[in-house]
């Protein structure tokens, strides 16, 4: 693995009982890079994401990331490996519709064991500015508002690795450009590495490296 | 943020379901802690009026009847007996101070009690105000009396025969008030007090003696209601209260034996309450487990959500555990609020129908056991959903959704 490596994949095979639903024998992402992973539904690449998050440990195959080989860290080591390292931004958003836009930030930190830091949460969400819905819950918000507030929360920790699952799914072509935008622009701000995964070919000509799973 | 909030902010989001858990428990700990008080109050207090008095000598009857109403004053005198036999019974060697009380009449409802000043002593009563009544037809007022009728000396009443104060009156044989009581915190309190010669004069003027004769006559025939009596020794009780059974116009009865009879009759009612406390109690676990079970399936993706955060699987079950403690510790607060404002009331109601008063405003060791117990039954209500969610699948969660 060269010295600036971020994500560095060898032998990587997953299964569910006896259905193979990931194999990738080689992969290597440098500290920076922004990747898309292509490849119609069911061809693995949630599950890569989940794989590269510390979220399923692989059937086969050697994973490192950030210098970390995930093999060899379990339990709540790597429950806090990834909260410290990997942001993530899920297709469904899943934000606490119980808390405000401010505790669902607020959230990510304390799970994080990061310092609970209000000036933090107001300059992640300016720099996606929504810091005016701040006080406001999930369901008062537009669907772009919560997809910036959902790439807020993946991005507040600073993470050295942003994961994204479909964010431009059920977007049109303007909005769905401007997800891939902001995941860039937050990916660039933060120095963090990008790995998108999509079956959307809109976004295609914005990533310069691309996995192609299907293939 | 923490647990403890964040908690708090998943019950808000389901009030309904809270507010029942809550209700629930508040109902069964407010139950526990009313009857705690009140029983607890009621015994201490029976006990403080009982002190130093060993036995109860009257007339034949019940012998609950005859502690009730000469110890406490709750209920109607057996009767009478005649104050010569009272008086060579005081004497007996085994018996080391007897204080014998003339009942039968009362003033708006308190009882008017003829003893002497040893009646006063027994109780440790000092007075507020004015002196003890040294003439026949001088009274004295317990505390509550004073404070309640807001007579005080120097006031003429006349008293009524019969306790309710709704018999006739005794207009011709009126009572001077000539001191009040400092309060006590016994039967003292709620009694008015005069010399044992008022009673009989008050009675023997209404059949109006015409001679001399018939005064004798009269004073031979004087009775009293009770005797308090106090041992000269323990050993008084092995042989005393048989020997004055065994005579045919006497009776007595032992408060202790007799009240421990009295709350073993009441203590059944308080068992079932008590029972039915610890069914709420119950019902509150189960409607804790219910609705953090049944909230776990709309919650799975918050929680695989926090997984990817960097939650650990203990937090979530911390979480879900926590959940149960805040419910639990909120439903006992309520619950204690509660049995102290019952109690508080149901002491204004008795103290307004002159029964024994009951505070809400003491506090018992008990309570703490409660609040320890509400506790458990949050923390078992919540163990299997808060062991779902430590199990929960990240991955297959967030792959479904």
């Amino acid at each position: 693995m060269p010295s600036n490596g971020m994500i560095s994949v060898k032998g990587l095979a997953h299964r569910y009982g006896s259905t193979e639903v990931l194999r990738l024998p080689e992969w290597n992402v440098a500290q920076g890079e922004r990747w898309l992973v292509l490849g119609p539904s069911g061809c693995g690449k949630t599950t890569l994401l989940h794989v590269l998050a510390g979220l399923i440990r692989p059937s086969e195959g050697e994973v490192e990331v950030s210098g970390e080989s995930l093999r060899k860290i379990d339990g709540a080591r790597l429950d806090r490996w990834r909260g410290a390292t990997v942001g993530i931004v899920l297709q469904a958003l899943h934000l606490m519709r119980h808390l405000s836009v401010r505790d669902n930030l607020r959230l990510a930190q304390y799970m994080a064991r990061a310092a609970q830091d209000d000036a933090r949460i107001t300059e992640t969400l300016g720099a996606l500015g929504v810091a005016d819905k701040a006080m406001r819950r999930p369901a008062d918000l537009s669907e772009g508002e919560r997809q910036r507030v959902a790439v807020a929360r993946a991005v507040v920790n600073r993470p050295k690795l942003l994961l994204a699952d479909e964010p431009t799914a059920n977007l049109d072509d303007a909005a769905a450009a401007r997800a891939a935008d902001l995941l860039v622009e937050q990916a660039e701000r933060h120095g963090a590495t990008l790995v998108v995964a999509t079956h959307d070919a809109r976004v295609k000509q914005k990533f310069e490296k691309r996995l192609d799973l299907s293939a | 943020m923490n647990l403890a909030t964040l908690s708090a902010s998943y019950l808000r989001a389901r009030p309904l379901n809270t507010a029942l858990s809550l209700i629930l428990l508040a109902l069964g700990v407010g139950t526990i802690v009313l009857l705690v008080l009140v029983v607890s109050q009621l015994e201490e207090r029976m006990q403080r009026d009982a002190r130093g008095i060993d036995l109860v000598v009257g007339a034949k009857g019940s012998p609950m009847q005859l502690i009730l109403s000469g110890i406490y004053h709750a209920d109607a005198p057996t009767g009478n007996i005649p104050l010569a036999e009272a008086r060579a019974l005081a004497k007996h060697r085994l018996i080391k101070r007897a204080i014998p009380l003339a009942l039968g009449d009362g003033w708006k409802g308190y009882r008017i009690v003829g003893a002497g000043h040893e009646y006063v002593e027994l109780y440790g009563a000092r007075l507020a105000a004015g002196r003890l009544w040294q003439k026949p037809m001088e009274a004295v007022l317990g505390a509550e009396v004073a404070a309640r009728t807001g007579v005080g000396v120097g006031v003429r009443f006349a008293g009524s025969h019969g306790v309710t104060g709704q018999g006739e009156e005794h207009g011709a044989a009126p009572y001077d008030v000539v001191g009040v009581l400092g309060r006590t915190g016994s039967v003292l309190d709620r009694l008015v007090l005069t010399s044992i010669e008022s009673v009989w004069q008050v009675h023997e003027e209404e059949h109006g003696p015409a001679d001399e004769a018939d005064r004798k006559a009269l004073e031979e025939d004087r009775e009293v209601t009770v005797l308090l009596v106090q041992y000269a020794s323990p050993l008084a009780a092995a042989t005393l209260p048989r020997q004055i059974n065994s005579k045919s116009e006497l009776q007595a009865a032992s408060p202790a034996y007799e009240t421990a009879r009295l709350f073993r009759i009441v203590g059944v009612g308080v068992e079932a309450l008590r029972a039915f406390a610890v069914v709420l109690i119950l019902a509150a676990g189960l409607s804790v487990f219910i609705a953090l079970y049944t909230a776990l399936e709309e919650r799975r993706y918050d929680l695989a959500v926090m997984r990817t955060l960097g939650a650990s699987p203990g937090k979530l079950f911390g979480l879900l555990l926590t959940e149960g403690i805040v419910l639990a510790i909120v439903g006992a607060v309520i619950g204690l609020a509660l049995g102290h404002a019952l109690a508080s009331a149901l002491g204004v109601w008795l103290e307004s129908q002159q029964q024994y008063p009951v505070t809400g405003l003491e506090w018992r060791p008990e309570e703490l056991w409660l609040v320890v117990v509400a506790l458990g039954v949050g923390v078992v209500a919540a163990l299997l959903p808060a062991w779902r969610a430590y199990r929960t699948d990240v991955s297959r969660t967030l792959a479904q959704g």
